[in-house]
Protein backbone atom coordinates (compact mmCIF):
# COMPACT_ATOMS: atom_id res chain seq x y z
CA UNK A 1 0.00 0.00 0.00
CA UNK A 2 1.27 3.17 -0.73
CA UNK A 3 -0.89 5.86 -0.17
CA UNK A 4 -0.72 7.27 3.30
CA UNK A 5 -4.11 9.00 3.61
CA UNK A 6 -6.98 8.03 1.69
CA UNK A 7 -9.96 9.93 1.05
CA UNK A 8 -13.18 8.64 -0.40
CA UNK A 9 -16.53 10.52 -1.52
CA UNK A 10 -15.71 13.19 1.19
CA UNK A 11 -18.72 15.57 1.32
CA UNK A 12 -19.02 18.49 4.16
CA UNK A 13 -22.28 20.41 4.43
CA UNK A 14 -22.10 23.06 7.06
CA UNK A 15 -25.73 23.32 9.31
CA UNK A 16 -26.00 26.76 7.62
CA UNK A 17 -26.20 24.42 4.06
CA UNK A 18 -22.97 25.97 2.83
CA UNK A 19 -21.54 23.24 0.49
CA UNK A 20 -17.60 23.40 1.89
CA UNK A 21 -17.03 19.90 0.09
CA UNK A 22 -18.47 18.36 -2.91
CA UNK A 23 -17.31 15.04 -3.20
CA UNK A 24 -13.49 14.63 -2.76
CA UNK A 25 -11.54 11.90 -3.50
CA UNK A 26 -7.98 12.47 -3.00
CA UNK A 27 -4.62 9.70 -2.08
CA UNK A 28 -1.91 11.51 -0.67
CA UNK A 29 1.15 9.16 -0.87
CA UNK A 30 3.89 7.85 1.15
CA UNK A 31 6.65 10.17 2.40
CA UNK A 32 5.58 12.94 -0.34
CA UNK A 33 5.60 16.40 -0.01
CA UNK A 34 1.64 17.31 -1.45
CA UNK A 35 0.81 21.26 -1.77
CA UNK A 36 -2.67 22.22 -1.50
CA UNK A 37 -3.90 24.79 -3.65
CA UNK A 38 -6.91 26.69 -3.81
CA UNK A 39 -7.68 30.12 -3.58
CA UNK A 40 -9.68 31.66 0.09
CA UNK A 41 -13.00 29.35 0.68
CA UNK A 42 -11.73 26.76 -1.05
CA UNK A 43 -12.18 23.87 1.30
CA UNK A 44 -8.72 23.52 2.01
CA UNK A 45 -9.05 23.92 5.82
CA UNK A 46 -12.75 22.06 6.36
CA UNK A 47 -10.68 19.38 4.33
CA UNK A 48 -7.71 19.19 6.89
CA UNK A 49 -10.05 19.79 9.66
CA UNK A 50 -11.62 16.46 8.44
CA UNK A 51 -9.09 14.30 8.00
CA UNK A 52 -7.81 15.57 11.46
CA UNK A 53 -11.17 14.62 13.34
CA UNK A 54 -11.66 18.77 14.32
CA UNK A 55 -14.59 18.78 11.86
CA UNK A 56 -17.03 16.06 11.68
CA UNK A 57 -17.72 14.99 7.54
CA UNK A 58 -21.19 14.83 6.33
CA UNK A 59 -20.37 11.68 4.11
CA UNK A 60 -17.13 9.48 2.81
CA UNK A 61 -14.50 7.67 4.39
CA UNK A 62 -10.79 8.60 5.49
CA UNK A 63 -8.12 6.25 6.21
CA UNK A 64 -5.05 7.19 7.73
CA UNK A 65 -1.96 4.44 7.15
CA UNK A 66 -4.95 2.05 6.74
CA UNK A 67 -7.26 3.17 10.00
CA UNK A 68 -10.65 4.44 9.83
CA UNK A 69 -10.72 7.64 11.06
CA UNK A 70 -13.52 7.31 12.71
CA UNK A 71 -13.54 3.75 13.79
CA UNK A 72 -10.07 3.48 14.60
CA UNK A 73 -9.41 7.55 15.81
CA UNK A 74 -7.08 6.64 18.02
CA UNK A 75 -4.75 5.09 15.57
CA UNK A 76 -5.42 7.26 13.11
CA UNK A 77 -5.06 10.38 14.77
CA UNK A 78 -2.14 9.58 16.56
CA UNK A 79 -0.46 9.27 13.22
CA UNK A 80 -0.90 13.44 12.61
CA UNK A 81 0.58 15.91 13.62
CA UNK A 82 -1.33 19.50 12.58
CA UNK A 83 -0.38 23.01 12.18
CA UNK A 84 -3.20 25.32 11.88
CA UNK A 85 -3.73 28.65 10.06
CA UNK A 86 -4.20 30.45 12.87
CA UNK A 87 -1.67 30.67 16.03
CA UNK A 88 -3.54 29.51 18.86
CA UNK A 89 -1.89 28.86 21.94
CA UNK A 90 -2.31 28.97 25.76
CA UNK A 91 -0.74 32.16 26.32
CA UNK A 92 -0.16 31.81 29.94
CA UNK A 93 1.54 28.51 29.52
CA UNK A 94 5.37 27.94 28.90
CA UNK A 95 6.79 26.63 25.81
CA UNK A 96 8.35 23.86 27.77
CA UNK A 97 5.15 22.81 29.37
CA UNK A 98 3.08 23.26 26.23
CA UNK A 99 5.04 20.87 23.95
CA UNK A 100 5.35 18.67 26.77
CA UNK A 101 1.37 18.86 27.28
CA UNK A 102 0.92 17.98 23.38
CA UNK A 103 3.20 15.08 23.54
CA UNK A 104 0.99 13.85 26.53
CA UNK A 105 -2.24 14.52 25.02
CA UNK A 106 -1.39 12.13 22.04
CA UNK A 107 -0.53 9.18 24.19
CA UNK A 108 3.15 9.10 24.15
CA UNK A 109 5.27 8.53 27.30
CA UNK A 110 7.75 12.03 28.14
CA UNK A 111 10.88 11.98 26.59
CA UNK A 112 13.18 15.25 27.50
CA UNK A 113 15.64 14.73 24.92
CA UNK A 114 13.43 14.57 22.12
CA UNK A 115 11.56 17.54 23.27
CA UNK A 116 14.66 19.62 23.49
CA UNK A 117 15.85 18.05 20.21
CA UNK A 118 12.24 19.56 18.95
CA UNK A 119 12.92 23.08 20.39
CA UNK A 120 16.70 23.16 19.28
CA UNK A 121 16.12 22.05 15.70
CA UNK A 122 13.00 25.59 15.44
CA UNK A 123 15.23 27.52 17.04
CA UNK A 124 13.26 27.76 20.53
CA UNK A 125 15.49 26.50 23.28
CA UNK A 126 16.45 29.41 25.07
CA UNK A 127 12.77 30.35 25.23
CA UNK A 128 11.74 27.01 26.61
CA UNK A 129 10.94 29.08 29.76
CA UNK A 130 9.16 31.85 27.97
CA UNK A 131 5.23 31.82 28.11
CA UNK A 132 3.46 31.73 25.23
CA UNK A 133 2.82 35.40 25.26
CA UNK A 134 6.01 36.62 24.98
CA UNK A 135 6.82 35.28 22.16
CA UNK A 136 7.24 36.96 18.41
CA UNK A 137 4.92 36.21 15.48
CA UNK A 138 7.70 34.18 13.84
CA UNK A 139 8.38 32.65 17.60
CA UNK A 140 4.86 31.20 17.90
CA UNK A 141 4.59 30.24 14.07
CA UNK A 142 7.48 27.56 15.47
CA UNK A 143 5.85 26.85 18.75
CA UNK A 144 2.91 25.35 16.79
CA UNK A 145 5.18 23.67 14.51
CA UNK A 146 7.41 22.22 17.68
CA UNK A 147 3.38 21.17 19.45
CA UNK A 148 2.52 19.51 16.10
CA UNK A 149 6.17 17.62 16.25
CA UNK A 150 6.16 16.83 19.47
CA UNK A 151 5.13 13.40 19.49
CA UNK A 152 6.39 12.06 16.30
CA UNK A 153 4.04 11.92 13.79
CA UNK A 154 4.24 10.51 10.77
CA UNK A 155 2.26 12.82 8.49
CA UNK A 156 2.13 16.52 8.83
CA UNK A 157 -0.22 18.90 8.04
CA UNK A 158 0.35 22.33 7.49
CA UNK A 159 -2.26 24.92 7.04
CA UNK A 160 -0.64 27.57 5.15
CA UNK A 161 2.38 27.58 6.96
CA UNK A 162 4.08 31.13 6.18
CA UNK A 163 1.12 33.26 5.66
CA UNK A 164 2.39 36.34 7.10
CA UNK A 165 5.86 34.77 7.95
CA UNK A 166 9.23 36.68 6.99
CA UNK A 167 11.55 35.17 4.31
CA UNK A 168 14.42 34.22 6.59
CA UNK A 169 11.89 32.04 8.39
CA UNK A 170 9.84 30.49 5.39
CA UNK A 171 13.70 29.71 4.29
CA UNK A 172 14.28 27.71 7.49
CA UNK A 173 10.90 26.15 7.77
CA UNK A 174 11.16 24.85 3.98
CA UNK A 175 14.33 23.27 5.57
CA UNK A 176 12.74 21.65 8.03
CA UNK A 177 10.08 20.17 5.92
CA UNK A 178 12.87 18.88 3.82
CA UNK A 179 14.43 17.35 6.52
CA UNK A 180 11.29 15.69 7.59
CA UNK A 181 10.85 14.44 4.71
CA UNK A 182 13.57 13.02 4.96
CA UNK A 183 13.15 10.81 7.79
CA UNK A 184 10.14 9.80 5.96
CA UNK A 185 7.21 12.15 7.26
CA UNK A 186 4.46 12.55 4.53
CA UNK A 187 3.56 16.28 4.23
CA UNK A 188 0.50 18.24 3.05
CA UNK A 189 0.65 21.10 2.93
CA UNK A 190 -1.83 24.05 2.23
CA UNK A 191 -1.26 27.47 0.75
CA UNK A 192 -2.32 30.18 -1.62
CA UNK A 193 1.96 30.98 -2.23
CA UNK A 194 2.10 29.41 -5.70
CA UNK A 195 5.75 29.60 -4.80
CA UNK A 196 5.43 27.69 -2.26
CA UNK A 197 4.38 24.69 -4.27
CA UNK A 198 6.76 25.24 -6.42
CA UNK A 199 9.94 25.19 -4.56
CA UNK A 200 8.80 21.90 -2.34
CA UNK A 201 6.01 19.89 -3.25
CA UNK A 202 6.34 16.76 -5.09
CA UNK A 203 2.71 16.44 -6.23
CA UNK A 204 0.31 19.54 -6.31
CA UNK A 205 -3.36 19.15 -5.87
CA UNK A 206 -5.84 22.10 -6.86
CA UNK A 207 -9.03 22.83 -4.81
CA UNK A 208 -11.93 25.38 -5.80
CA UNK A 209 -15.34 25.49 -4.70
CA UNK A 210 -15.01 22.72 -2.65
CA UNK A 211 -13.94 20.34 -5.79
CA UNK A 212 -10.56 19.05 -6.55
CA UNK A 213 -10.06 19.67 -10.06
CA UNK A 214 -6.59 18.24 -10.66
CA UNK A 215 -3.68 16.05 -9.05
CA UNK A 216 -0.69 15.93 -10.62
CA UNK A 217 3.11 15.50 -10.26
CA UNK A 218 4.50 19.48 -10.02
CA UNK A 219 6.57 18.62 -12.59
CA UNK A 220 3.73 16.94 -15.21
CA UNK A 221 1.98 19.41 -14.42
CA UNK A 222 4.37 22.60 -14.90
CA UNK A 223 5.08 20.74 -17.96
CA UNK A 224 1.53 19.96 -19.42
CA UNK A 225 0.00 23.02 -18.62
CA UNK A 226 2.91 25.05 -18.37
CA UNK A 227 3.56 28.29 -21.66
CA UNK A 228 6.42 29.49 -22.40
CA UNK A 229 6.47 33.49 -23.63
CA UNK A 230 9.48 34.61 -25.76
CA UNK A 231 10.11 38.28 -26.08
CA UNK A 232 11.73 40.14 -28.58
CA UNK A 233 13.05 43.94 -28.40
CA UNK A 234 12.83 45.29 -31.53
CA UNK A 235 15.14 47.22 -33.53
CA UNK A 236 13.15 49.69 -34.40
CA UNK A 237 9.51 50.05 -33.08
CA UNK A 238 6.70 48.63 -35.48
CA UNK A 239 3.17 51.15 -35.69
CA UNK A 240 1.18 47.70 -36.43
CA UNK A 241 1.82 43.90 -37.39
CA UNK A 242 2.70 42.50 -40.50
CA UNK A 243 0.28 40.58 -42.07
CA UNK A 244 2.15 37.27 -42.38
CA UNK A 245 2.54 37.39 -38.84
CA UNK A 246 -1.09 37.14 -37.93
CA UNK A 247 -0.97 33.39 -37.45
CA UNK A 248 1.09 33.42 -34.10
CA UNK A 249 -1.09 35.73 -32.43
CA UNK A 250 1.89 37.91 -31.35
CA UNK A 251 1.61 40.92 -28.74
CA UNK A 252 2.70 44.34 -29.60
CA UNK A 253 3.96 46.48 -26.73
CA UNK A 254 2.36 49.86 -26.56
CA UNK A 255 5.52 51.34 -27.67
CA UNK A 256 5.90 49.09 -30.25
CA UNK A 257 9.28 48.23 -29.36
CA UNK A 258 8.67 44.84 -27.71
CA UNK A 259 7.07 41.79 -29.18
CA UNK A 260 5.40 38.42 -26.94
CA UNK A 261 5.07 35.09 -28.33
CA UNK A 262 2.93 32.62 -26.01
CA UNK A 263 3.02 29.28 -26.74
CA UNK A 264 2.24 25.89 -25.07
CA UNK A 265 4.50 23.33 -24.92
CA UNK A 266 2.31 20.55 -26.27
CA UNK A 267 0.45 22.86 -28.65
CA UNK A 268 -0.48 23.19 -32.48
CA UNK A 269 1.10 26.66 -32.49
CA UNK A 270 3.66 27.17 -34.77
CA UNK A 271 7.21 26.76 -32.82
CA UNK A 272 9.79 29.42 -32.10
CA UNK A 273 11.72 28.87 -35.32
CA UNK A 274 9.51 29.31 -37.83
CA UNK A 275 8.51 32.68 -36.34
CA UNK A 276 12.08 33.63 -36.20
CA UNK A 277 12.35 32.59 -39.96
CA UNK A 278 9.02 34.55 -40.41
CA UNK A 279 10.49 37.73 -38.92
CA UNK A 280 13.65 37.85 -40.89
CA UNK A 281 11.25 37.28 -44.16
CA UNK A 282 9.21 40.37 -42.84
CA UNK A 283 12.20 42.19 -42.26
CA UNK A 284 11.89 42.48 -38.76
CA UNK A 285 14.79 42.96 -36.78
CA UNK A 286 15.45 42.04 -32.83
CA UNK A 287 18.35 43.47 -30.24
CA UNK A 288 17.58 40.40 -27.98
CA UNK A 289 15.36 37.67 -27.13
CA UNK A 290 13.83 36.53 -23.90
CA UNK A 291 12.37 33.10 -22.75
CA UNK A 292 10.87 31.72 -19.51
CA UNK A 293 8.51 29.25 -18.20
CA UNK A 294 5.24 30.46 -16.84
CA UNK A 295 4.94 29.90 -13.32
CA UNK A 296 2.78 27.27 -11.03
CA UNK A 297 0.73 30.84 -10.41
CA UNK A 298 0.05 31.40 -13.68
CA UNK A 299 -0.43 27.79 -14.55
CA UNK A 300 -3.31 27.86 -11.42
CA UNK A 301 -4.79 31.63 -12.30
CA UNK A 302 -5.45 29.61 -15.91
CA UNK A 303 -6.95 26.51 -14.10
CA UNK A 304 -9.61 29.17 -11.90
CA UNK A 305 -10.37 30.77 -15.25
CA UNK A 306 -11.27 27.95 -16.80
CA UNK A 307 -13.81 26.52 -14.44
CA UNK A 308 -17.23 27.41 -14.86
CA UNK B 1 -3.57 -4.72 22.10
CA UNK B 2 -6.85 -3.14 20.29
CA UNK B 3 -5.93 0.52 20.72
CA UNK B 4 -9.50 1.34 21.24
CA UNK B 5 -9.91 -0.48 24.03
CA UNK B 6 -6.96 0.98 25.75
CA UNK B 7 -7.58 4.68 27.46
CA UNK B 8 -5.36 7.57 26.67
CA UNK B 9 -3.94 7.87 30.85
CA UNK B 10 -1.44 10.07 29.67
CA UNK B 11 -3.62 12.23 27.77
CA UNK B 12 -6.43 12.95 30.81
CA UNK B 13 -2.98 13.28 33.28
CA UNK B 14 -1.66 15.64 30.35
CA UNK B 15 -4.57 18.01 30.62
CA UNK B 16 -5.91 17.25 34.15
CA UNK B 17 -1.95 19.16 35.59
CA UNK B 18 -2.72 21.82 32.89
CA UNK B 19 -6.07 22.59 34.69
CA UNK B 20 -4.43 22.26 38.07
CA UNK B 21 -1.71 24.42 36.55
CA UNK B 22 -3.87 27.45 36.13
CA UNK B 23 -5.55 27.47 39.69
CA UNK B 24 -1.98 27.80 41.20
CA UNK B 25 -0.84 30.01 38.72
CA UNK B 26 -4.22 32.44 39.19
CA UNK B 27 -3.83 31.70 43.23
CA UNK B 28 -5.23 34.82 44.17
CA UNK B 29 -8.40 34.53 42.13
CA UNK B 30 -9.31 31.06 42.44
CA UNK B 31 -8.38 30.67 46.41
CA UNK B 32 -7.79 33.76 48.25
CA UNK B 33 -10.85 35.73 46.63
CA UNK B 34 -13.21 33.01 47.96
CA UNK B 35 -11.71 32.68 51.46
CA UNK B 36 -12.08 36.47 51.50
CA UNK B 37 -15.14 36.24 50.69
CA UNK B 38 -16.33 33.69 53.23
CA UNK B 39 -14.63 35.94 55.74
CA UNK B 40 -16.45 38.39 54.89
CA UNK B 41 -20.09 36.46 54.91
CA UNK B 42 -19.03 35.39 58.54
CA UNK B 43 -18.29 38.67 59.70
CA UNK B 44 -21.15 40.05 58.52
CA UNK B 45 -23.76 37.54 58.74
CA UNK B 46 -22.03 35.39 61.53
CA UNK B 47 -21.00 38.44 64.01
CA UNK B 48 -22.83 41.59 63.21
CA UNK B 49 -26.40 40.16 62.34
CA UNK B 50 -26.05 36.76 63.47
CA UNK B 51 -25.27 37.32 66.71
CA UNK B 52 -28.89 39.03 67.38
CA UNK B 53 -30.40 35.55 65.22
CA UNK B 54 -31.74 32.36 67.86
CA UNK B 55 -30.35 29.64 66.96
CA UNK B 56 -31.61 27.29 64.67
CA UNK B 57 -32.76 23.33 64.96
CA UNK B 58 -30.07 23.99 68.40
CA UNK B 59 -27.00 25.24 66.00
CA UNK B 60 -25.79 28.60 66.42
CA UNK B 61 -26.27 30.86 63.35
CA UNK B 62 -22.61 31.43 62.57
CA UNK B 63 -22.18 27.33 62.61
CA UNK B 64 -25.60 27.08 60.86
CA UNK B 65 -24.73 29.14 57.61
CA UNK B 66 -21.08 27.26 57.45
CA UNK B 67 -22.41 24.10 55.22
CA UNK B 68 -24.64 26.48 52.88
CA UNK B 69 -21.55 28.75 52.24
CA UNK B 70 -19.23 26.07 51.27
CA UNK B 71 -21.92 24.60 48.86
CA UNK B 72 -22.48 28.14 47.42
CA UNK B 73 -18.96 28.52 46.43
CA UNK B 74 -18.67 24.88 45.35
CA UNK B 75 -21.90 25.68 42.94
CA UNK B 76 -20.39 28.67 41.20
CA UNK B 77 -16.65 27.50 41.51
CA UNK B 78 -16.81 24.04 39.91
CA UNK B 79 -19.18 25.98 37.42
CA UNK B 80 -17.10 28.88 36.69
CA UNK B 81 -14.05 26.53 36.76
CA UNK B 82 -15.19 23.97 34.51
CA UNK B 83 -17.38 26.42 32.19
CA UNK B 84 -13.69 28.33 31.75
CA UNK B 85 -11.51 25.49 31.22
CA UNK B 86 -13.22 24.49 28.45
CA UNK B 87 -14.71 28.04 26.98
CA UNK B 88 -10.96 29.40 26.82
CA UNK B 89 -9.79 26.90 23.76
CA UNK B 90 -12.68 27.64 22.26
CA UNK B 91 -12.38 31.29 22.65
CA UNK B 92 -8.80 31.50 21.93
CA UNK B 93 -9.17 28.37 19.13
CA UNK B 94 -6.17 26.00 20.83
CA UNK B 95 -8.83 23.51 21.42
CA UNK B 96 -8.10 22.28 18.12
CA UNK B 97 -5.18 20.38 19.22
CA UNK B 98 -7.58 18.24 21.76
CA UNK B 99 -10.29 17.22 18.59
CA UNK B 100 -7.52 16.30 16.81
CA UNK B 101 -5.89 14.10 19.71
CA UNK B 102 -6.34 10.66 20.07
CA UNK B 103 -8.59 11.08 22.92
CA UNK B 104 -11.67 10.17 23.72
CA UNK B 105 -15.04 12.23 24.76
CA UNK B 106 -14.81 10.29 28.46
CA UNK B 107 -10.76 10.88 28.36
CA UNK B 108 -12.18 14.42 28.06
CA UNK B 109 -14.96 15.01 30.63
CA UNK B 110 -12.86 12.97 33.01
CA UNK B 111 -9.75 15.42 33.01
CA UNK B 112 -11.89 18.50 33.02
CA UNK B 113 -14.39 17.38 34.92
CA UNK B 114 -12.14 16.08 37.67
CA UNK B 115 -9.64 19.29 37.30
CA UNK B 116 -12.15 21.10 38.09
CA UNK B 117 -13.88 19.39 40.43
CA UNK B 118 -10.64 18.60 42.51
CA UNK B 119 -10.41 22.80 42.81
CA UNK B 120 -13.39 23.25 44.07
CA UNK B 121 -13.02 20.02 46.49
CA UNK B 122 -9.65 21.58 47.62
CA UNK B 123 -11.44 25.25 48.07
CA UNK B 124 -14.27 23.95 49.40
CA UNK B 125 -11.71 22.51 52.36
CA UNK B 126 -10.15 25.24 52.96
CA UNK B 127 -13.77 27.18 53.47
CA UNK B 128 -14.50 24.56 56.13
CA UNK B 129 -10.56 25.65 57.55
CA UNK B 130 -11.44 29.33 57.30
CA UNK B 131 -15.03 28.79 59.00
CA UNK B 132 -13.41 26.59 61.92
CA UNK B 133 -11.24 29.77 62.90
CA UNK B 134 -15.12 32.05 63.09
CA UNK B 135 -17.64 29.47 64.78
CA UNK B 136 -17.70 26.20 66.87
CA UNK B 137 -18.23 23.18 63.81
CA UNK B 138 -18.74 19.79 64.28
CA UNK B 139 -19.38 16.67 61.61
CA UNK B 140 -22.03 14.13 62.83
CA UNK B 141 -21.40 12.15 59.35
CA UNK B 142 -17.59 12.61 57.75
CA UNK B 143 -18.10 9.65 55.10
CA UNK B 144 -21.91 11.90 54.02
CA UNK B 145 -19.94 15.14 53.91
CA UNK B 146 -17.12 14.15 52.02
CA UNK B 147 -20.03 12.56 49.86
CA UNK B 148 -21.80 15.40 49.00
CA UNK B 149 -19.07 17.37 48.50
CA UNK B 150 -17.58 15.14 46.02
CA UNK B 151 -21.13 14.13 44.07
CA UNK B 152 -22.00 18.27 44.09
CA UNK B 153 -18.35 19.46 42.86
CA UNK B 154 -18.51 16.56 40.08
CA UNK B 155 -22.25 17.07 39.38
CA UNK B 156 -21.67 21.21 39.07
CA UNK B 157 -18.50 20.81 37.29
CA UNK B 158 -20.24 18.71 34.62
CA UNK B 159 -22.78 21.21 34.48
CA UNK B 160 -20.06 24.13 34.11
CA UNK B 161 -18.82 22.09 31.07
CA UNK B 162 -22.05 22.12 29.21
CA UNK B 163 -22.38 25.55 30.01
CA UNK B 164 -18.61 26.14 28.72
CA UNK B 165 -19.39 24.02 25.69
CA UNK B 166 -22.84 25.72 24.81
CA UNK B 167 -21.38 29.09 25.25
CA UNK B 168 -20.75 31.39 22.44
CA UNK B 169 -19.42 35.13 24.28
CA UNK B 170 -18.02 35.39 27.30
CA UNK B 171 -21.58 37.14 28.30
CA UNK B 172 -23.22 33.64 28.02
CA UNK B 173 -20.63 32.39 30.40
CA UNK B 174 -21.89 34.30 32.78
CA UNK B 175 -25.27 34.40 32.00
CA UNK B 176 -26.46 31.03 33.35
CA UNK B 177 -24.04 31.17 37.11
CA UNK B 178 -25.06 34.96 37.57
CA UNK B 179 -29.12 34.85 36.60
CA UNK B 180 -29.64 30.78 37.64
CA UNK B 181 -27.39 29.77 40.18
CA UNK B 182 -26.58 32.73 42.75
CA UNK B 183 -30.27 33.22 42.99
CA UNK B 184 -31.05 29.63 43.72
CA UNK B 185 -28.40 29.70 46.21
CA UNK B 186 -29.07 32.22 48.27
CA UNK B 187 -32.86 30.93 48.01
CA UNK B 188 -31.79 27.33 48.91
CA UNK B 189 -31.33 27.73 52.11
CA UNK B 190 -27.80 28.97 52.73
CA UNK B 191 -28.69 31.62 55.59
CA UNK B 192 -31.97 30.19 57.04
CA UNK B 193 -34.12 26.97 57.27
CA UNK B 194 -36.81 26.60 54.85
CA UNK B 195 -38.86 26.00 58.11
CA UNK B 196 -38.77 29.69 58.16
CA UNK B 197 -40.74 30.63 55.53
CA UNK B 198 -44.19 30.96 55.24
CA UNK B 199 -46.58 28.07 53.64
CA UNK B 200 -46.80 29.17 49.99
CA UNK B 201 -42.90 29.94 49.85
CA UNK B 202 -41.85 27.00 51.41
CA UNK B 203 -43.87 24.58 49.02
CA UNK B 204 -42.44 27.18 45.91
CA UNK B 205 -38.99 26.74 47.76
CA UNK B 206 -39.18 22.78 47.47
CA UNK B 207 -38.75 22.82 43.37
CA UNK B 208 -35.66 24.34 44.26
CA UNK B 209 -32.83 21.82 43.61
CA UNK B 210 -29.95 23.69 45.35
CA UNK B 211 -32.93 23.20 48.64
CA UNK B 212 -31.62 19.67 48.80
CA UNK B 213 -28.16 19.80 48.46
CA UNK B 214 -27.88 22.39 51.03
CA UNK B 215 -30.05 20.16 52.76
CA UNK B 216 -28.30 16.96 52.53
CA UNK B 217 -25.15 18.71 53.35
CA UNK B 218 -26.21 20.49 56.39
CA UNK B 219 -27.19 17.26 57.49
CA UNK B 220 -23.90 15.91 57.09
CA UNK B 221 -22.90 18.40 59.81
CA UNK B 222 -25.36 18.89 62.07
CA UNK B 223 -27.72 15.38 61.47
CA UNK B 224 -30.51 18.54 60.84
CA UNK B 225 -32.22 18.42 57.92
CA UNK B 226 -35.10 20.45 55.78
CA UNK B 227 -35.64 17.76 53.94
CA UNK B 228 -34.99 14.27 54.22
CA UNK B 229 -31.44 12.95 52.94
CA UNK B 230 -32.35 10.31 50.60
CA UNK B 231 -34.48 13.03 48.80
CA UNK B 232 -31.45 14.76 48.95
CA UNK B 233 -29.30 12.09 47.72
CA UNK B 234 -31.52 11.12 45.12
CA UNK B 235 -32.62 14.91 43.69
CA UNK B 236 -28.34 15.35 43.76
CA UNK B 237 -27.84 11.68 41.86
CA UNK B 238 -31.05 12.60 39.19
CA UNK B 239 -28.90 15.60 38.53
CA UNK B 240 -25.98 13.91 38.11
CA UNK B 241 -27.99 11.82 35.57
CA UNK B 242 -29.33 14.65 33.58
CA UNK B 243 -25.59 16.42 33.09
CA UNK B 244 -24.12 12.72 32.07
CA UNK B 245 -27.15 12.61 29.41
CA UNK B 246 -26.81 15.98 28.14
CA UNK B 247 -22.90 15.59 28.00
CA UNK B 248 -23.50 11.89 26.28
CA UNK B 249 -26.10 14.08 23.56
CA UNK B 250 -23.25 16.73 22.59
CA UNK B 251 -20.43 14.38 22.20
CA UNK B 252 -22.87 12.15 20.38
CA UNK B 253 -23.95 15.02 18.08
CA UNK B 254 -20.62 17.16 18.28
CA UNK B 255 -22.79 20.04 19.14
CA UNK B 256 -20.67 23.22 19.17
CA UNK B 257 -16.74 21.19 19.38
CA UNK B 258 -16.74 19.42 15.94
CA UNK B 259 -19.33 22.08 13.76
Amino acid sequence: MSSIISISGVTKTYATGFKALKEINLDIERGEIFALLGPNGAGKTTLISIVCGIVNRSSGTVTVDGHDIGKDYRAARSLIGLVPQELTIDAFETVWATVNYSRGLFGKAPNKDFAEKVLRDLSLWDKKDAKAITLSGGMKRRLMIAKALSHEPRVLFLDEPTAGVDVELRQDMWAMVRRLREDGVTIILTTHYIEEAEAMADRVGVINRGEIILVEGKAELMRKLGRKQMTLELRAPLTALPDGLSRYALELSSDGGQLTYTYDNQSDRPGVASLIRDLEAAGIQFRDLDTKNSSLEEIFVNLLRQEP
Amino acid sequence: MNPRAAMNLRAVWAIYRVEMARAFRTVLQSIISPVISTSLYFVVFGSAIGSRINEIDGISYGAFIVPGLMMLSLLTQSISNASFAIYFPKFVGSIYELLSAPVSYLEIIIAYVGGAATKSIILGLIILGTAALFVPLRIEHPFWMVAFLVLTAVTFSLFGFIIGIWAKTFEQLQLVPLLIVTPLTFLGGSFYSIHMLPGIWKTITLFNPVVYLISGFRWSFYGKADVSVGVSLGMTLVFLAVCIAIVAWIFRTGYRLRN
